[in-house]
């Protein structure tokens, strides 16, 4: 198993989207090293034979009838955005400058 | 216009709270009491204990208007569902139209959901009255309340111990007679563990049994809402209320649904083999609790229930697998709280693209157990490490469905601890994230497979005096067999005790 290292951690956050500060990184580093030493008994009897099990009731083919039901208001789904213009939500640039 | 006598007033007040739902709901009907009273003693209690216990992030401002409705609708003659009148607490991990719905999180601080989660849409139909919402582990990440954004719920047996959690709020707003009902979610134990350390009632129903439609998810293939209450027969009565198909959710079950209700009042143990699961009756496990554990396996055999020993070898890698397939999840399912449609957002100095505003508000909107969780999931998700921890901890569900399938094969019910422990301090494992995961080894396997689950007071400990709670386990959709045999065992535990266990909890 490889080392988690605190470019490991970095790397995750930036994927994940979280900023975090370099004591943050430096405990969480330490952290998972623990945490991923015991859950990686799983490997232990995961076997090639077994088959993956992703929910434990499985449904498939859910439909429902196709018809117009009751759905939110364009004011009721900006009612809690942090930014709108009253019909769209506000973010900032998408784009970097150098972009 | 007679003018109230407040003494005896407070008095009816103090006795209300400490009726469980089925004896408020048979007053109610009875036109004994009406719906406002029996909120408004609710709502005192909170006034009196609630700022020691902190169960409740918001109480409802509707609560009495919503009784009074009732009232009127009683007085009509309209025909009225059972719990009618009866006032609930509900998981703040629920959307609710009308009350902030935060999920124990600063990022949804103040965020009102503008729908119902189909539970809580439920709960108004059948006129409930919501009091209020419950704290929680924020984002259902914990087994304290410690995780909590807004500060940790105070267990009413020990106010220097955990409630459990996640959702510790639930669990102790019903013991601190806050509120005779209460909705949990439980992802990996978080209605069954704060139910054993409080000395009350929780369930996780089958997967798919309970609609999670406005249920803030956390880990989707383990989510599943259920009812917090003091008895079993309340619990059967509120999961006949919430249950059923929704096809809002598209993991809900089509299927009907027997009464829970009914199940609970024709409770049996005759016939019944149970099961005790070898993995789950650990030398780890507290003294007391393993004492209490072996004690009532007694009482059951000696009324009329076949005890046998099963083994399940593969729960050893449960919480192994839970913590790869938890996180996971729970890093897709988090993405949504990206500083745009809702929540919080927070602009980095000297501005910066909606990638760095993400960063800068999930960095301040998510507290250390979410971080950590994020990030361990999208480790376990990335590419060259997927089919060893993800693709792993999927195959080890296979190998414990297959463990509770042989297991059902030799008994009808499977019985353990519901908890190894009881209610631990404040502080006791905040520091060792790995000790706190191992505290739900009882309750993940149930959640792995998707099976109900049920924890009720199987007496205090001898070493704490505090609550331990029975863990039983029935096959998937068998939710019935829950009720009936839940029931039979508290009644059988109760008539040795000579009182619930619950009436020993200590004065607030």
């Amino acid at each position: 198993m490889p080392d988690i290292t605190t470019e490991t951690v970095a790397h995750l956050a930036n994927l994940a989207r979280i900023g975090l500060t370099p004591e943050e990184i430096e405990k969480l580093t330490g952290e998972l090293g623990v945490i991923l030493d015991s859950i990686a008994k799983v490997q232990e009897v995961a076997t090639d034979d077994i088959p993956a099990t992703s929910h434990p009731i499985p449904l498939s083919n859910v439909y429902r009838p196709d018809v117009p039901g009751v759905t939110l208001t364009t004011e009721q789904a900006l009612a809690g955005a942090p930014e709108h213009d009253g019909s769209r939500f506000t973010v900032s640039a998408i784009l970097g400058e150098e972009q | 216009m007679n003018v109230p006598d407040v003494t005896a007033s407070a008095a009816a007040g103090g006795d209300l709270i400490r009726l469980t739902a089925s004896e408020l709901a048979s007053k109610l009907a009875a036109g004994e009491v009406s719906s406002v009273e029996v909120t408004q003693a609710h709502l005192d209690r909170i006034a009196a204990v609630d700022g020691d216990i902190h169960a409740f992030l918001h109480i409802s401002e509707a609560a009495l208007e919503t009784a009074a409705k009732v009232d009127a609708k009683r007085a009509a003659g309209h025909p009225l569902s059972e719990l009618a009148g009866v006032p609930i607490a509900i998981k703040d991990v629920l959307c609710t139209i009308d009350m902030p719905s935060t999920s124990g999180s600063k990022i949804l601080e103040g965020w009102v959901p503008p729908y119902d989660a189909t539970v809580v849409a439920k709960l108004r139909e059948a006129d409930l009255v919501p009091l209020g919402k419950t704290n929680m582990d924020e984002f259902a990440m914990g087994s304290s309340t410690e995780h909590s954004a807004y500060g940790p719920t105070r267990n009413p047996w020990d106010r220097t111990r955990i409630p459990g959690g996640s959702g510790g709020g639930s669990a102790a707003a019903v013991a601190a007679f806050e509120a005779p009902l209460a909705l949990g979610s439980d992802t990996g134990g978080s209605i069954r563990q704060p139910g054993a350390v409080t000395g009350t009632v929780g369930v996780k129903p089958t997967y798919g049994g309970v609609s999670r439609y406005g249920a803030i998810a956390l880990a989707s293939s383990l989510d599943q809402v259920g009812p917090v209450t003091r008895t079993v027969l309340d619990a059967a009565l509120l999961h006949d209320v919430i249950g059923g198909h929704d096809p809002r959710d598209s993991t809900s079950l089509p299927d009907a649904w027997p009464s829970f209700a009914s199940a609970a009042r024709t409770g049996s143990l005759k016939g019944i083999k149970v099961g005790v699961v070898k993995e789950l009756d650990a030398p780890g496990f507290q003294a007391g609790v393993q004492q209490r554990f072996h004690e009532t396996l007694d009482l059951l055999a000696s009324n009329g229930a076949e005890i046998v020993e099963v083994s399940a070898p593969h729960f050893d890698y449960a919480v192994a697998a839970y913590y790869l397939i938890l996180p996971a999840e729970a890093s897709s399912n988090l993405a949504k709280f990206d500083s745009v449609r809702f929540g919080l957002r927070v602009n980095p100095a000297g501005g910066g693209t909606v990638e760095d505003v993400m960063a800068a508000t999930r960095e301040a909107g998510f507290g250390d157990e979410v971080k950590r969780r994020i990030i361990l999931g999208t480790y376990a998700l990335s590419a060259g490490y997927y089919d060893a921890y993800y693709g792993s901890a999927q195959k080890v569900r296979t190998l414990i469905q297959r463990d509770f399938a042989a297991a059902f094969e030799q008994a009808d019910v499977l019985v353990s601890p519901a908890a190894p422990t009881t209610a631990f301090r404040f502080g006791e494992k905040l520091a060792d994230p790995l000790a706190m995961y191992l505290n739900d080894v009882t309750t993940i396997p149930a959640n792995l497979a998707g099976i109900p689950g049920m924890s009720l007071p199987m007496g205090l400990a001898p070493e704490d005096g505090l609550p331990t709670g029975l863990q039983l386990m029935v096959p998937a959709r068998a939710d019935a067999r829950l009720y009936s045999v839940g029931a039979a065992i508290e009644s059988l535990l109760e008539a040795r005790w000579g009182h619930t266990l619950i009436s020993q909890a200590p004065a607030l």
